[in-house]
């Protein structure tokens, strides 16, 4: 399972939800890799991931892909990324 | 690097007053410069971001983090802190308005995750958040930073 976590830049924001993102996961005793990425990257990393986090704002831009692309609205809220992420953790 | 390490008196404004987000963003930004970490291009590259992006910067309700890709503007990975007397509205769906600006400057993409996780313990931490809120110099944002003890990555 790979998942992509998207913010405009790659240093800042997706830095900060890829690590939420991996303490979700780890409450959940799930492995999967995430990775961070720049919205100018996220394009070609979200076609070999099953599922993209970012925001409301960035979504749009990532555009069509395989992908499950997951809107998070508090990037800090560990409990909003796993409440999202559930459903699609088999 | 922690944040408590990082952060330096210089680098932190409280009780700040802001016009608006572009304002709020350049008063952020004049932190990192007056602290040597980055210079005024580097400020008009965080606004750059927002005006071509939108406000994904405002991560979570009350608090936006202002920053731009590494670039030659950055001379070393460091933050600024501003707490604004009165929050600004940024455009955000869902979390405006913010009273929280923290400008990031980073050299690569992954020199500063020391700091990065250290920022996430006390960015997911509402309590915290709270205090902060209502610290009323820059020694006591330290002080409250400090005694949390943010080293390293929570659990």
């Amino acid at each position: 399972m790979k998942i992509v976590a998207v913010c405009g830049m790659g240093i800042g924001t997706s830095v900060l939800l890829k690590m939420n993102a991996e303490k979700a996961l780890r409450a959940l005793g799930k492995d999967a890799d995430v990775e961070a990425a720049d919205i100018g990257t996220a394009r070609g990393a979200a076609r070999s991931a099953e599922i993209v986090l970012t925001s409301a704002e960035l979504a749009p831009e990532i555009g069509e892909v395989p992908a499950k692309v997951i809107v998070i609205d508090n990037f800090m809220d560990v409990a909003e990324i796993t409440e999202k992420l559930t459903p699609f953790l088999s | 690097m922690t944040l408590s390490d990082e952060l330096t008196q210089d680098a932190i404004s409280v009780g700040a007053h802001a016009e608006d987000w572009r304002d709020a963003v350049r008063q952020a930004g004049d932190l990192l410069t007056a602290t040597g970490v980055a210079t005024d291009d580097y400020t008009d590259e965080m606004i750059a971001t927002v005006e071509k992006l939108g406000p994904y910067i405002v991560l979570a309700p009350g608090v936006a983090l202002a920053h731009s890709r590494p670039s030659p503007a950055v001379q070393r990975a460091g933050i600024g802190w501003l707490q604004l007397a009165e929050p600004v509205e940024f455009g955000h769906e869902k979390n405006d308005p913010v009273w929280l600006v923290v400008a990031l400057a980073a050299l690569d993409h992954d020199g500063h995750l020391g700091l990065m996780s250290s920022l996430a313990a006390v960015l997911g931490d509402t309590d915290l958040l709270a205090s902060l809120r209502d610290a009323d110099s820059p020694a006591r944002v330290l002080e409250i930073l400090t005694t949390t003890g943010n080293e390293g990555p929570a659990s």
